[in-house]
């Protein structure tokens, strides 16, 4: 078995509302391996945001171990997190969150600006690749609010991809893309999993577990499911297969 | 033009601080050179005590200096580069039908040294003169243009003082008006055993006009010529000096004082919208902090520490606080020389004051910047990313 990414084991999460205590993880416990591409499934309340958060380590679990690449996140102070989600994580959020005013390519080299051992020559020429990988190698100098939102969503991928991630942490990626591009971005995020990035992609859309490796359903803060998917489909075909709009 | 307004208060701020710390600057270096053209180290000896608790001085007080005093004085004190005795007296001066009303000043030759000025036309007065009280003058250039009109050189003409026939044998070189406002040219230099025997008919001086050797010097030569006169008058401990001596130094400290306490105040008021301009600052960052709360969360869940955001908010205002210092003195300088050209006041920058106010602008953006920038320093990165 290749090298595990993720192992979470019994992770709950508590959360004190007034005098009631919110039970957003009873126990959850899975590893994932590198190459995989995971899909979290659930309804609002069912705790996957609580667990993305804490998978991306800006939340800590009130039980329960957390190992990113080997290393406990647990007991970790805040900059110390700081410094992990920096070097291990990228992350891709449901409203892109580029900084507007902005163009491509500095909102691509934002997260090696905190990384102090790349000197911005190397900064550029990594933001320029990632953005070439995620197709938008002719559009580096656009500002962030002249695109279209797919294009938003590739710049923030490559964003997402610049600081040489173990995992890709995706919440929602395509929830505010209409099919098209949202099939668009999946063929995207199949590339790249065929190229050997390790993905998890958080959506309460079921459709999408078909063109994952790996489907976990989340209910009321416990796995209800876990499966590996045998017969990936290609989000490619179904994308070709989508008429392209008349503008 | 949001961050045009906010500056705004920092702009008025430093540009009025450095246009009245220009005006105060300008108008104690005007006094200070009159000061200086008069002579700083010039020290004055006057008869009499100084007045206390509202008692008059009889004029039995007012005649305490002789010139017994003025001898002893310059056989005994060293540090004295120059020194005169002084009567004064005023009257009409008469050439033919022309006549004006002027001051005699009764001095030695040494005057001319000491008040720093030269005869421009003909000659002073010798000590030769002065011992035999002879009848004769040097006159300023405002008495000379009144007593002879037509423009005829005065020099070797006789003109009178009263009933006192006095040859002019020079004429001194035009210094125009002092600070307040006095003609320096409106006397005449006769000399002071003349002044003494001839038109007053006393025997004791007015004062005495003492220059140090420098300005240094001052208080030390003041305290030596204080024994002398104490020792000359047999006056015992304890008793009141009946004497008073005066420096143009602590004029000079005592002008310039005043004008700095006009300086301190004027900078006080400008400080003040100074401290406005920093909390406009601090408002635009805490409503900056705000609107941008999804930038704050999205920068921290890609990696930047506390102290990442808290550097970056801090830099952002400082920059708007130091450009608007910079506009501010700009602003400043630009009021500085319409003052100068509109009003005609001494004004001058003070390389200092810009500095002052560039640190000043500094120190305020930091100030005014850490409770905004430790606040977005603060916020949770799960809830910041949420925001809308």
């Amino acid at each position: 078995m290749s090298k595990e990414i993720i192992k979470i084991e019994n992770l709950k999460r508590y959360f004190k509302v007034g005098d009631e205590t919110v039970k957003a993880l009873r126990g959850v416990s899975f590893t994932i391996h590198e190459g995989e591409f995971v899909t979290i499934m659930g309804t609002s309340g069912s705790g996957k945001s609580t667990l993305l958060n804490t998978l991306g380590c800006l939340d800590t679990p009130t039980s329960g171990e957390y190992y990113l690449d080997g290393i406990a996140v647990k007991g970790m102070g805040k900059n110390e997190r700081a410094r992990i989600r920096n070097r291990k994580i990228g992350f891709i959020f449901q409203n892109y969150n580029l900084l507007p005013k902005t163009t491509a390519l500095e909102n691509v080299e934002l997260p090696l600006l905190y990384n102090s051992s790349v000197s911005s020559k190397e900064r550029q020429e990594r933001a320029e690749k990632c953005l070439r990988e995620v197709g938008l190698g002719e559009r580096i100098y656009h500002k962030s609010n002249q695109m279209s939102g797919g294009q938003q969503q590739r710049v923030a991928i490559a964003r997402a991809l610049v600081n040489n991630p173990v995992i890709i942490l995706a919440d929602e990626a395509t929830g505010n893309l209409d099919t098209r591009t949202s099939f668009s971005i999946l063929t995207l995020f199949q590339r790249l999993h065929r190229e050997g990035k390790t993905i998890i992609f958080v959506t309460h859309n079921p459709d999408i577990a078909l063109y994952s490796s790996r489907n976990i359903t989340l209910r009321d803060g416990r796995i209800v499911s876990d499966e590996y998917n045998h017969d990936i489909q290609s989000a490619e075909e179904v994308y070709r297969s989508l008429p392209v709009d008349i503008e | 033009m949001r961050c045009f307004l906010t500056m705004l208060g920092v702009i008025i701020g430093v540009g009025a601080v450095i246009a009245m710390l220009a005006i105060g600057q300008g108008s104690k270096n005007s006094i200070q050179s009159t000061i200086s053209e008069m002579g700083s180290n010039m020290i004055m000896i006057f008869p009499g005590a100084e007045r206390r608790g509202g008692v008059r001085q009889s004029s039995d007080d007012m005649q305490t200096l002789k010139p017994e005093d003025y001898q002893a004085i310059i056989n005994q004190a060293s540090g004295i580069a120059y020194s005169t005795p002084t009567v004064n007296t005023s009257g009409q001066w008469i050439n033919g039908n022309n006549n004006y009303p002027s001051q005699a000043q009764g001095v030695n030759p040494q005057y001319l040294d000491i008040s720093q000025r030269s005869v421009e036309n003909g000659e002073m007065f010798t000590e030769a003169d002065v011992k035999t009280a002879a009848k004769v003058c040097v006159i300023g250039k405002t008495l000379a243009d009144n007593l002879f009109p037509d423009g005829t050189d005065p020099v070797g003409k006789v003109v009178r003082f009263g009933s006192i026939p006095l040859t002019v044998i020079g004429v001194l070189k035009e210094k125009g008006y002092n600070t307040m406002g006095q003609d320096q040219d409106d006397l005449a230099l006769v000399p002071y055993t003349t002044v003494m025997k001839r038109m007053l008919a006393v025997d004791y001086l007015q004062g005495i006009t003492v220059s140090a050797q420098n300005e240094d010097q001052t208080e030390m030569v003041i305290s030596e010529l204080s024994d002398i006169l104490r020792t000359q008058h047999n006056l015992r401990d304890g008793e009141a000096d009946n004497f008073n001596i005066r420096s143009m130094k602590e004029l000079s400290e005592m002008i310039s004082s005043t004008s700095s306490m006009m300086t301190v105040l004027l900078a006080a008021v400008a400080g003040i919208s100074l401290l406005v301009g920093g909390i406009g600052i601090m408002n635009i960052m805490i409503v900056s902090v705000t609107e941008r709360t999804r930038e704050i969360g999205l920068r921290m869940s890609i990696g930047a520490t506390g102290r990442d955001i808290m550097t970056q908010f801090l830099i952002e205002a400082v920059i708007i606080s130091v450009t608007g210092g910079i506009l501010g003195i700009l602003l400043g300088a630009a009021a500085t020389a319409v003052i100068k050209f509109v009003l005609h006041w001494p004004v001058q920058i003070d390389p200092s004051s810009v500095i002052l106010s560039f640190a000043v602008c500094t120190i305020i953006g930091v100030i005014f910047g850490f409770y905004p920038a430790a606040k977005a320093s603060n916020l949770d990165p799960i809830e910041a990313i949420r925001y809308e």
